[in-house]
This record gives structure tokens, C-alpha cells and sequence, in this order.
């Protein structure tokens, strides 16, 4: 293996220490969930590899238990994962990079492996394709895992380190806060943050994600439409 | 559900996650030029974005606002503050978290 690849997989595992700490806990725990409702330890572990988006598989594992509904599964799917279209919208530049890789990291883009692949600004000697491909691998793997792990013993683990699961959060508010450092202008965050919180306390948490990107995207159209005609003005 | 039906089931929640993972590079196809209004677009959104992911990670606040919920914000507070002041991502998380599961399990 050549260097720059070395470095990048030693860069990308230090980047994502916390990401596998926060999936250790709540993959066991969603393993655990699994485990509780009667599965087999193969299905919190092959939902894991085959879906890869957290919060969606807690739904189907409480769907599976119930009558089959093909269509609705499909529909809360789209409307769980909306957000992902963004995270493909912005990563169009940068997971353009020539062979398979690229396909593998598409299918990986989870909320963990977009913020740190978008943000994490790559030293010179580190190669920046095997770079992000390594955070999704290793990203893909801590899930697996921490599922199959919560599946497998989810009778003998009891938790005792409450309130772990809050590394999530954190990595989410330090790469929010980064971004605020790094930008000259705060229209954008600061639009995230506001529409996506009134839109949360309107509409609940379940339909005001999707919302909040229809709303952001309208603003951005405005605010171009605006600058558009400036122009033309002057 | 028998296994036949769980199966589909498992498949088509990938299937849709997929689609909205894969749909922007399909549409957009890398040996194309990006339409200029994507392109802002694609510039415009991520900080949008992590706003939101940080909104996200507080979506079951609005419905149970008790005293976790105080702790939660808290502790995220805490975590901004020491990621503004030293901006090393391991101590903001770490003292972060640290200060959550204290005040989680001591009051």
C-alpha cells in the first residue's frame, strides 16, 4: 500500500473515533431492540448492511412485526431519508472521482459520513478519494457491528454508562460550530437552524425535516432570483 | 409477516434509501456540466445542512419537555462554548458528553 493511502486510513479512523463510539452505543441498543421483539441476530446485523441509515431501521424493525404494507415502507423511506438528496446535491463535486469507489460512497452517504467527508479539510500527504472512501467504510463497519454485537447479546448487556449516546450530538454541534468559524457569511447556517427548528415545534418531528428542505431551497431560489435582478438593474 | 414478505420489506426500505442517496448523481450524470443553479445550490446547502443535523439531533424535545431535555441543551451548550474557545474537536466532545452523562446521572 502506497503512502498518501496509508495516511488516509489512519487520517479517516482518527476522524471518526467519535462516530464509533456513538455507534457502539447506539447500534447495541438498536440490536438490543431487535433482539427484544424476537429476531434473529441476522436481521439487526444484515438491516445494518443492506440498509445503513439508523433512524429508518428502527421503524422497519417495529414494521416487521406488523401486517405487510409494501407501499408505506417505501413512502417512509423517501420521507425518513429525504435529507440524503441534499447531502448528494452538495457532494456532486466531491464524490466525483473516477472507479468503484464512488458508487460505494453514494450507497454509504449516511448523516456521519457526509458531515465528516463534506467538512474534514485533508492534510496534502493524505489522498483525499481513499480518504472519504475509508470514513464510509469504516463508518459502514462500526454499524454492522455495534448491531450485530446488540443482536447477539442483547440478553446479557445492560447498560450502566447512561447518556453515552450523546457523542452524536456532539459531533454534529462541533462540525456546526467549525462551520460557523470557517464562514464569512451565516445566512445559510443560520437558515438551517431557524426554519428547521420552527418547522420541528409546528410540525412535529416527523414531516418537518423534508419541509425544512423545500422551505431552504425556496429561500435559496429567492435570494438568487434577487441577486439576478440586481444585476440586470445596475 | 412470513419471510418472504419481511424480505421485501428490508429490501424496499433500501431500495428507497437508495433512491434518495443515488438520485442527484443519476439525474445529474459526472460526464455532464452541473446546471449553474445546482451548483449554487450545492454550495448554498451544506452549511444549511449541519444546522439541521444539530436541529435533528433534538427532534423529540419539542414533545417531552422535561428535565432531560434542560440537560440535553445544556450540554450542548457546553460542547459549543469549549469547541468556540479551544477548537479541538476531541475535548469539545469529550467534555461535552462527559457533562451530559453527569448531570444525567447525579441530579
Amino acid at each position: 500500500m502506497d503512502n498518501a493511502k496509508t495516511a488516509a486510513f489512519k487520517f479517516a479512523l482518527k476522524k471518526t473515533m467519535p462516530i464509533m463510539t456513538g455507534f457502539l452505543f447506539i447500534g447495541i441498543t438498536y440490536g438490543v431492540y431487535m433482539h427484544q421483539e424476537g429476531f434473529n441476530f441476522l436481521y439487526p446485523t444484515l438491516m445494518a448492511f443492506i440498509i445503513f441509515a439508523g433512524s429508518l431501521e428502527f421503524v422497519v424493525a417495529s414494521l416487521l412485526i406488523h401486517t405487510f404494507h409494501p407501499l408505506s415502507v417505501f413512502l417512509l423511506a423517501l420521507i425518513i431519508n429525504s435529507r440524503h438528496l441534499f447531502y448528494s446535491v452538495s457532494m456532486l463535486e466531491k464524490y466525483n472521482i473516477d472507479g468503484w469507489k464512488k458508487y460505494y460512497m453514494i450507497f454509504g452517504m449516511c448523516d456521519e459520513s457526509f458531515s465528516v467527508n463534506y467538512t474534514t479539510e485533508v492534510p496534502e500527504e493524505v489522498d483525499h478519494g481513499w480518504f472519504m472512501f475509508y470514513v464510509t467504510c469504516l463508518n459502514h463497519f462500526y454499524w454492522v457491528f455495534s448491531s450485530m454485537l446488540g443482536g447477539l447479546f442483547g440478553s446479557l448487556i445492560h447498560f450502566n454508562l447512561n447518556g453515552l449516546s450523546f457523542v452524536m450530538t456532539a459531533l454534529f454541534i462541533v462540525l456546526f460550530v467549525d462551520q460557523l468559524i470557517r464562514e464569512n457569511n451565516h445566512v445559510s447556517s443560520l437558515c438551517g437552524v431557524l426554519v428547521s427548528s420552527i418547522l420541528l415545534v409546528i410540525l412535529g418531528k416527523e414531516f418537518f425535516l423534508p419541509l425544512s428542505m423545500l422551505l431552504i431551497t425556496l429561500i435559496f431560489y429567492i435570494k438568487e432570483n434577487r441577486k439576478v435582478k440586481a444585476h440586470e438593474s445596475s | 409477516m412470513n419471510l418472504a414478505e419481511e424480505i421485501l420489506t428490508i429490501g424496499i426500505a433500501a431500495c428507497g434509501t437508495m433512491l434518495t442517496r443515488f438520485l442527484p448523481f443519476i439525474l445529474i450524470p459526472s460526464n455532464k456540466p452541473i446546471p449553474a443553479f445546482i451548483q449554487q445550490l450545492g454550495k448554498f446547502l451544506p452549511p444549511a445542512i449541519l444546522g439541521m443535523l444539530v436541529i435533528y439531533c433534538y427532534k423529540d424535545l419539542p414533545a417531552n419537555l422535561n428535565l432531560n431535555a434542560l440537560f440535553e441543551i445544556t450540554a450542548g451548550i457546553i460542547t459549543a462554548l469549549v469547541h468556540f474557545w479551544k477548537k479541538n474537536m476531541f475535548l469539545s466532545i469529550g467534555i461535552g458528553t462527559c457533562s451530559y452523562i453527569l448531570l444525567l446521572n447525579f441530579f
